[in-house]
């Protein structure tokens, strides 16, 4: 149990005894954003600060990966960020083909990012729906979760598992695609496209949803850089970078799309109403990827020959990979055995939650709801 | 700018703090005593030329055999689209380094996670406590050596094994 | 009610009995009457047709199991509430904690005495029923506050204070909606606001003047505040505050507090139909007294549940106010529209006393417009996104 942050503030002015309240938003939340803590100072209604307590949900994943192996890390991966799992296992394959040397197949890539953008398209509807729900408006949040249920099912047909996939190897991909797949997902998408206006009419800018979020949680784009936030909490700050487009891996130099930025167009440039807009649109550009892509692919393997034992040489290898939650670093130590020396995740999740507490003084406490949904944090990434 | 040239603009301005240079690794890497490593980290973040504002990944590796621990930072620039990665050595018995919390905001939780899980103390943190761990956990986890405790608060942590 | 037990005892139906004990017997008679055959089973049902309602709206059917089209849910989640074991914290305190739930359905049963079903079938038709009414919906703060601050638990004392803060606020506005009404007619009973009004629309206070045609909807957007509905829910924030000041209840208790809210949509609806929306005026299509009153009632009823959907739509559709944003509504925005339409109204009647008829045509014309362009804009929507549709009500 931790006592830190709990000593009180008591001011004394005229005979009246003013204290700060504190206040403890559990791990146990209707929020659907996983088991963290917030220790809440709040004078009235108003915050002084908000202290967040992580930990709850720390698996030790790094310390599991130096049991289990190469190989068998894999499945791990996806509970690093269950709710966009694809893009945690092409980081993990990424950087153990990098410390290995494997060359992936070109039609395994193009396997790769289809997954991925599907994937990305689908956390972002999470994202975006529990946003809405949070703010109140139960419905966006199921017309979201619908569209989701339709990815699952594409995603299920191609790998078996609705949320943690295990769907790629190292050197590829475990499946290729089904037969009759792209014009599954093409279908999808034909219905996808119109649904994002639908919802942009029903909630974005609605006046209430645009008045609970505008100028709340401003991050300046030299705070989001020192403080390393990656991803669309990076980009709302009005800076436009992407992992995909600026540090290309896998085929993503081939593809065209565009990386959406917040422009600040309803409040100041790197409030909550940004961080959501910027969401909304990179859906669209997924499904743009996701067309070339099956327009694209080449007939071949999907998956490379690998030793059953993966001994990689001495050394070290980090790579990014751009996530649903902005860039996660991959590092791996190899000693030259079958088994990582030391496996790191940097997640995007990390350093938003690291900055809440910066960020939160001054809000009020519905604020800080807000604020914590447009940082788009999911627990098992912060704690790992 | 390659990461050879960003180690000879190092070298030519602190060139006793630079304790060696993997050229030839995947990612090259610059090994630096921990004494020098907050200017070091200064100068590559406030130098023009070199700019690295964003602190990517700080990872610190327990090497039991050769008895030190190695802070990994891995630094990126966004101007110049750039990066390096810097090591820096403590010893195992008494890990002890300064914080680099006062450049890059980032490195606030960065560090607490590798106090917490591998036991180095960063001096000149601000709030170095543990981030993961229970405040009352006893010893460092993720360290080679790391035993279970037998118990926690009374909650027995040994199980029967389900490979029998 | 009463004009029809004194006939009653008139014609000797209750000889032998002093006349106080009479009206005691069927005070506690109307008050069973009211509670277990009216307020019960109205909140039971508007619950199920909410969690209905909803489910159509969020693409997903809601309760279909119990019952046919699940419509026996709220019997089963009353059951369910009556037979859960009651867990009263053990640093809450006691007596208020006991009591809370009960203030709160106080104050919105009390409030079907002065609410006219038809022309005959009111329980008292005081003549100051509209004051009545207001204060005695201010027994709901002291229920919530009690709630609030009994349980021993800072987040159900912030819910609490919220929602106290929220209902007085609103008290205001939906005071100064209701004023323009009864400056119009001159009483403050319910059954004489109704009887100033007409069966058709053009009759309707509602459509009398721009003023009133405002005031109606500010009493609207007052009384669901009050209501603690969304979009003003902030005290039953289920994201930020778990259950807001009804965290620590459970079992019945908690079930009175819902009670209570679905219970106080349909006082909303009704006491909006009586002031604005015509009440139960038909036209005089029989001379049987029964069938009138039957139809009546039946007007009544749609006319007031109408409102109930509307409010089902709302909180479906419509995000939550932040605190302090529900307030700068209520003061800065609602309260001196309120003053702009009691005193409009006010020169309205200096200037025509009998009313308008152009005007009332208009404002009616005006909103069948204004219904024309919401149909407009729901068939422009449904051909751009293109969704699946489903008709049938009954899946």
């Amino acid at each position: 149990m931790s006592l830190a942050g709990y000593e009180v503030e008591v001011q004394r002015d005229g005979g009246l005894t003013t204290e700060e309240m504190t206040l403890n938003m559990g791990p146990q939340h209707p929020s659907t954003h996983g088991v963290l803590r917030f220790i809440v100072k709040a004078d009235g209604e108003v915050m002084r600060t908000a202290i967040p307590d992580i930990g709850y949900l720390h698996r030790s994943i790094e310390k599991i990966s130096e049991k289990v192996g190469y190989h068998g890390f894999m499945p791990y991966t996806d509970r690093v960020d269950y709710v966009s799992a694809m893009q945690c296992n092409q980081g993990w394959g990424m950087v153990c083909e990098r410390i290995a040397g494997i060359q992936v197949p070109r039609r395994g890539e193009f396997c790769r990012v289809i997954a991925c953008e599907l994937g990305r398209i689908a956390s972002h509807l999470l994202a975006v729906g529990a946003m809405v729900q949070d703010i109140g408006a139960y419905t966006p949040f199921l017309h979201a979760l619908r569209e989701r249920e339709k990815i699952n099912d594409l995603l299920e047909e191609l790998c078996g598992a609705r949320l943690t996939f295990n769907y790629m190897r190292i050197g590829g991909v475990a499946w290729d695609l089904p037969a009759g797949y792209p014009e599954k997902v093409t279908t999808f998408l034909d219905k996808f496209d119109p649904f994002i206006d639908e919802y942009n009419d029903l909630i974005s800018y609605n006046k209430l949803y645009v008045e609970r979020l505008v100028n709340v949680g401003v991050v300046s784009k030299e705070e989001a850089i020192n403080y390393n936030l990656v991803g669309p909490n990076l980009r709302a700050c009005g800076f436009k970078y992407d992992v995909r487009r600026d540090e290309p891996y896998s085929i993503y130099a081939e593809l065209e799309f565009d990386v959406p930025v917040g422009t600040g167009e309803m409040g100041t440039l790197g409030d909550c109403f940004d961080r959501y807009m910027v969401r909304i649109q990179e859906m669209s550009e997924s499904g743009k990827i996701v067309r070339q892509c099956l327009n694209m692919m080449p007939p071949g393997p999907v998956l490379a020959k690998v030793a059953r034992k993966l001994k990689p040489p001495v050394g070290d290898a980090y790579i990014r990979v751009e996530g649903a939650r902005g860039d996660m670093g991959w590092y791996v130590v190899s000693d030259g055995s079958e088994f990582p020396y030391r496996t790191k995740i940097r997640t995007g999740s990390f350093a938003a939650m690291s900055i809440v507490d910066k960020v939160s003084r001054g809000l009020m406490i519905a604020d800080l709801i807000a604020l914590i949904a447009s940082f788009d944090v999911v627990a098992p990434e912060v704690d790992r | 700018m390659t990461p050879v040239e960003v180690y000879h603009k190092i070298k030519e301005r602190f060139g006793e703090a630079i304790e060696s240079f993997n050229e030839k690794a995947l990612d090259p890497s610059i090994v630096v005593k921990p004494d020098a490593i907050v200017e070091i980290c200064r100068f590559l973040k406030e130098d023009p030329a070199l700019a690295f504002d964003c602190l990517s990944n700080m990872s610190g590796v327990d090497y039991l055999k050769e008895n030190k621990i190695q802070v990994v930072s891995h630094l990126y620039s966004y101007p110049h689209r750039h990066k390096i990665v810097v090591k820096v050595d403590v010893p195992r018995e008494n890990p002890i380094m300064p914080s680099v919390e006062g450049v890059w905001k980032a490195a606030n939780w960065q560090e607490r996670e590798i106090y917490d899980l591998l036991g180095v103390v960063f001096t000149g943190h601000p709030d170095l406590r543990r981030l993961l761990m229970p405040e009352d956990w006893v010893g460092h986890p993720l360290r080679k050596d790391f035993v279970e405790p037998e118990e926690y608060h009374g909650i027995s942590t040994r199980r029967e094994s389900l490979l029998k | 009610m009463q004009e029809f037990i004194d006939r009653l005892i008139a014609n000797g139906a209750f000889a032998g009995m002093p006349v106080e004990v009479v009206y005691a017997l069927m005070m506690l008679l109307f008050g069973l009457v009211v509670v277990f055959g009216f307020f019960l089973p109205i909140a039971g049902v508007t619950s199920w047709l909410e969690r209905r309602v909803w489910a159509r709206i969020q693409s997903r059917i809601g309760p279909n199991r119990v019952g046919p089209q699940g419509f026996l849910q709220w019997l089963a989640d009353g059951i369910k509430l009556l037979l859960k074991e009651d867990i009263v914290p053990d640093a809450a305190d006691r007596p208020l904690f006991l009591f809370a739930p009960y203030f709160v359905v106080w104050g919105i049963v009390a409030t079907f005495v002065v609410i006219p079903f038809s022309s005959n079938l009111i329980i008292a038709d005081m003549n100051v029923g509209i004051l009545y009414l207001t204060a005695v919906t201010a027994l709901v703060v002291v229920g919530v506050l009690m709630a609030g601050w009994a349980s021993n638990n800072k987040w159900a004392l912030i819910g609490g204070i919220r929602s106290a803060a929220q209902i007085i606020s609103y008290e205001i506005p939906a005071g100064l909606a209701l004023l323009p009404v009864v400056l119009l007619t001159g009483t403050l009973s319910t059954q004489g606001i109704i009887r100033a009004q007409g069966w058709a629309p053009w009759g309707w206070f509602a459509f009398h003047n721009p003023f009133t045609f405002v005031a109606a909807f500010m009493f609207y957007v007052a009384a669901l505040a009050e209501g603690n509905r969304t979009p003003f829910d902030i005290p039953e924030a289920e994201s930020e505050l778990v259950a807001g000041f009804c965290t620590e209840y459970s079992g019945f208790r908690y079930l009175l507090f819902f009670m209570a809210e679905w219970g106080n949509l349909y006082v909303i609806g009704a006491v909006a139909t009586t002031l604005f929306f015509g009440g139960w005026q038909v036209p005089l299509w029989t001379d049987s007294v029964v069938l009138l009153n039957i139809s009546q009632f039946t007007v009544f009823f749609l006319k007031s549940y109408l409102w109930v959907l509307i409010s089902m739509w709302v909180r479906a559709t419509l995000p939550r106010v932040r605190v302090d944003q529900l307030m700068i509504l209520c003061w800065k925005y609602l309260v001196p529209i309120g003053f702009v339409n009691l005193i409009g109204t006010a020169i309205w009647m200096v200037i025509w006393p009998h009313g308008n008829r152009v005007v009332q045509y208009g404002m009616v014309l005006l909103a069948v417009a204004v219904l024309v362009q919401f149909f407009r804009r729901v068939r422009f929507h449904l051909r751009r996104a293109r969704p699946e549709l489903y008709y049938s009500p009954a899946i």
